[in-house]
């Protein structure tokens, strides 16, 4: 009979593969338990994008610590990473957009994190492919881009490596205390259990308030040298917190091969995973008109993907008590990626005992929530 | 016997067959690089009907042209990789 | 305009099937349109420059489709579907959206590409390939040719290079002399298709015809220079201008799958009536599976009334028995010309895979899934979005190309996005 190991991690998309990973790093014995493939599920759809987020202070405390990680990981990671410090201008289109995003420069500061605003002119000379008439940008340099499935791969190899088990196409079917249960019946033993399953986290972990937000993104055929940084309009901050009805935002990353990742769209619909071509025009029709010769650059594909989304913006990090020896790490809508290794650091301090890198009490998991209808 | 037509290839005027396709007279021309690859290794069609993509040049000034389903026309301007 | 007029049916595909099925809704009094990508009607197989070049079927068939005041649209595509009843099409550089009540798939064929050491190079193409190129202009007089194939295709093309006055080196058959006899005898009713095959081989007599040959691979520095193969066993050295090499054909599905059509065995899923799974949406010819031009005129006969409600004429004996030969025949191909295991060793870890992505065979681990894949390798993530790399990573690695993501072809970001938001207005 197998010794059952520290700690089950369920889920390997980014933030389970992290999790595991720094588990195993710090000496416990970890078992990774994925139904499909390492970044098969919201991580393979996403953006990449490692940003710094200061839409509250906890989660500006969170994404500064966990870009930290990043920019110390960059060096090892291998190249199908595509790991690459471009950058993010979040753009603004008008004045009064300008002098909020002076406003958060000292706010980025504080949290150690550059960031500096540029005029209309320096922005023009920068990225001369934005349309004319733009109030200048708010530059955070040490924003970085990433292909996800690539990295959660490279951090199943290092888990591996450090001693973790990793079982993939291994569905879990229920959770217990101290237990998992797989749908082909086995058992799995552990003293604690990390939910890191992304949309599909409620369903073993019944009250998870988690819900699935809906999201669309075009890549283009290759344009070296059109758009050098990851570039977001200032309005995204406020489509993307707006949880009723369907968004949209410009949200445009450039990839090594010089290909144009478009996003960015959110809807509640469930997990009904059909392309909603109206809110793709109406997502393109935002991106052309901060970069008009998008429009004769060819689209190669468009794919849909989940982000789990809580009502309060923030992700459910730490224990739940309603299950003795589970802990969550879940709900990071689109900041999973970005919030990976962060969130792998509160994992391992929790389990641990140590200090956390940052305040955990805003991820509790069963902290109160706001309905969906209050948050909207 | 078909007319010919003028085209512009790499800023070359060439006198072509004006009833085939652009990917035909290209190879006509003794083009080898339609386009190049990542690593700068020359590509042409191989599927003639518009499936593999590598037949891809620029044609008055729009990239990405699949020459294979584009007829020559007197006056178009073409670029290759080589 | 914001969009194209109403239609009763839109055929997509003008090669025979496509034809057949428009000549003959069209004659039962529906209004139809005939989207083709190519200059001239005809497909692959009826790729012309002069009427004088097509055979009389194709001819009559040509003329039915114009005397029918069939409405053709040549040189667009389809680029993406909202619904089965509203295409996106690019009409010549016009994108627009294309409403109709009913249509009829008839996207025909592409060939079975597989990696081989040197395949990237320039005079290195298919065998469909090197006949489209030089039924479109593409002089092979006075070069020296090489064919390595599979399957009737090879012959054809063999009879047109030789007649065009290539020096056709040799035109080498992957499948066993077994196979060919045991096809041969299958389709021995068929006279027709006997005297054809001897015709072809007549044209090309001076050409060594070998089974069980295959290319190994293809040398040269910017272009290709010779090639290695392997006859019956031995490597032979052949210098060569063109090599013509790929294996059999597959069904071109990509439209039929962003419909949501049940694809089986690479091929459009139909009833007896050609009825695809999703209502209002027909396949005929190729696309339904591979059986030739015939067959697939007949099956376009079959929907073409069908679809016009003009079901006794559907189920007329003799297009039910000649399409159940067709199927027949269809079998035999692929059963007899099947590919040898040998051919999914050619490639060399260092043997790009994805040709758009630059993907080395040993960039992707066999154990993985397609999705793993794409999403690991990005093998089929570039601009032919798999439609090369598909098949070979099915003979490779068994694995199935299940998903068509819109848009379909690479257009233009703006003129597909213009297209899709008029839709539902």
């Amino acid at each position: 009979m197998t010794p059952s190991p520290d700690v089950i991690v369920v889920g390997a998309g980014l933030v389970g593969a992290c999790t595991a990973l720094a588990l195993a790093e710090a000496g416990a014995q970890v078992t990774l338990v994925e139904g499909d493939f390492a970044g098969s599920g919201s991580t393979g759809a996403a953006m990449g994008h490692l940003v710094v987020m200061d839409d509250s202070p906890a989660q500006l405390a969170l994404t500064a610590h966990s870009r930290r990680r990043w920019l110390a990981l960059a060096d090892g990671m291998p190249a199908d990473a595509e790991q690459e410090r471009c950058g993010t201008l979040w753009i603004a289109a008008s004045e009064a957009e300008l002098e909020d995003a002076a406003a958060r420069v000292a706010g980025y500061g504080a949290a150690g994190v550059r960031a500096e605003l540029l005029s209309a002119t320096e922005l023009a000379r920068i990225e001369p492919a934005l349309r004319q008439g733009l109030a200048g940008a708010l530059r955070v340099p040490d924003d970085s881009v990433c292909y996800p499935p690539s990295v959660a791969r490279e951090c199943l190899r290092r888990a591996v490596a450090a001693g973790a088990t990793v079982h993939e196409h291994c569905t879990v079917r229920a959770v217990a205390p101290g237990r998992v249960t797989l749908a082909n019946g086995d058992v799995l033993a552990a003293g604690a259990i990390v939910i890191a399953a992304g949309v599909e986290s409620p369903a073993l972990i019944p009250g998870l308030p988690i819900v699935p937000r809906k999201g669309h993104l075009v890549i283009t055929e290759r344009r070296p040298g059109m758009v050098h940084h990851q570039l977001v309009e200032l309005g995204y901050l406020h489509s993307a917190h707006s949880f009723g009805g369907a968004s949209v935002a410009f949200n445009v990353q450039p990839r090594r091969n010089g290909q144009l990742l478009i996003g960015s769209s959110r809807e509640l619909v469930g997990t009904e995973p059909s392309i909603n071509r109206r809110l793709v025009h109406a997502m393109l029709t935002r991106a052309s008109a901060f970069l008009p010769s998008l429009g004769a650059v060819r689209a190669l594909r468009t794919w849909v993907g989940f982000r789990p989304a809580t009502a309060d913006k923030l992700p459910l990090i730490g224990a739940w008590p309603a299950i003795p020896g589970v802990w969550i790490a879940a709900g990071h809508e689109g900041l999973g990626i970005t919030m990976a290794p962060g969130t792998a650091d509160l994992i391992v301090a929790g389990l641990m005992g140590n200090a956390p890198p940052v305040d955990p009490a805003p991820f509790r998991p069963d902290r109160p929530m706001p309905s969906l209808v209050e948050a909207a | 016997m078909t007319d010919d037509v003028t085209i512009t290839v790499n800023g070359v005027p060439r006198r072509v067959p004006a009833d085939g396709t652009l990917a035909a007279v290209l190879l006509g021309l003794g083009v080898t690089a339609f386009r190049r690859d990542l690593g700068g290794a020359p590509r042409a069609p191989i599927c003639g009907m518009g499936t593999c993509h590598e037949c891809r040049v620029r044609v008055d000034g729009i990239d990405e042209v699949r020459s294979c389903l584009v007829s020559v026309r007197d006056g178009m301007q073409v670029e290759t990789a080589g | 305009m914001s969009r194209s007029r109403a239609m009763d049916l839109v055929v997509v595909g003008g090669g025979p099937a496509g034809l057949a099925a428009a000549a003959a809704a069209a004659e039962r009094g529906m209004q139809v349109l005939l989207i083709d990508q190519g200059r001239r009607l005809g497909g692959q197989i009826w790729r012309h420059r002069q009427s004088r070049e097509l055979p009389p079927e194709a001819q009559q068939l040509l003329d039915r489709v114009r005397t029918a005041r069939v409405t053709v649209a040549s040189e667009a595509r389809v680029l993406d579907a909202t619904s089965p009843r509203e295409l996106v099409v690019d009409f010549r550089g016009r994108v627009d959206l294309q409403p109709t009540e009913q249509l009829i798939l008839a996207t025909g064929a592409m060939e079975r590409f597989l990696p081989f050491p040197g395949w990237t190079l320039p005079g290195v193409c298919g065998v469909g390939g090197l006949q489209a190129l030089h039924k479109s202009g593409l002089t092979v007089a006075g070069s020296r040719v090489v064919l390595a194939g599979s399957g009737p295709l090879l012959f054809p093309v063999a009879a047109a290079m030789a007649r065009a006055g290539a020096e056709l080196l040799l035109v080498a058959e992957q499948a066993p002399r077994a196979a060919l006899i045991g096809f041969a005898a299958t389709v021995t009713r068929d006279i027709g298709k006997l005297v054809d095959a001897a015709s072809y081989r007549w044209a090309f007599a001076r050409t060594p015809f070998r089974t069980s040959s295959w290319v190994i691979r293809a040398e040269g520095d910017d272009r290709l220079r010779e090639v290695v193969v392997s006859v019956r066993g031995r490597e032979r050295r052949l210098r060569c201008d063109w090599l013509g090499a790929a294996f059999g054909l597959v069904p071109h599905t990509d439209l039929a799958r962003l419909l949501g059509c049940d694809v089986i065995d690479e091929a459009i899923a139909v009833d007896a009536l050609q009825r695809t799974s999703v209502e209002g949406v027909y396949a005929v010819g190729e696309c339904t599976g591979v059986k030739g031009d015939a067959p697939g005129m007949i099956e376009g006969e079959i929907a073409g009334r069908a679809v016009t409600g003009d079901l006794p004429a559907a189920r007329a004996p003799k297009l039910v028995h000649a399409r159940g030969a067709g199927r027949h025949f269809a079998a035999a191909m692929a059963r007899h010309f099947a590919i040898r295991p040998e051919l999914r060793g050619l490639a060399t870890p260092e043997t790009l895979l994805c040709r758009c992505e630059d993907v080395p065979v040993g960039a992707v681990d066999p154990t993985w899934t397609a999705r793993q894949a794409k999403l690991y390798a990005r093998v089929g993530m570039g601009s032919c979005q798999g439609a090369v790399c598909g098949e070979a990573c099915k003979v490779l690695f068994g694995w199935q190309n299940n998903s068509a993501r819109p848009p379909l072809g690479a257009p233009m970001t703006g003129a597909w996005s213009d297209a899709i938001g008029r839709s539902g207005s």
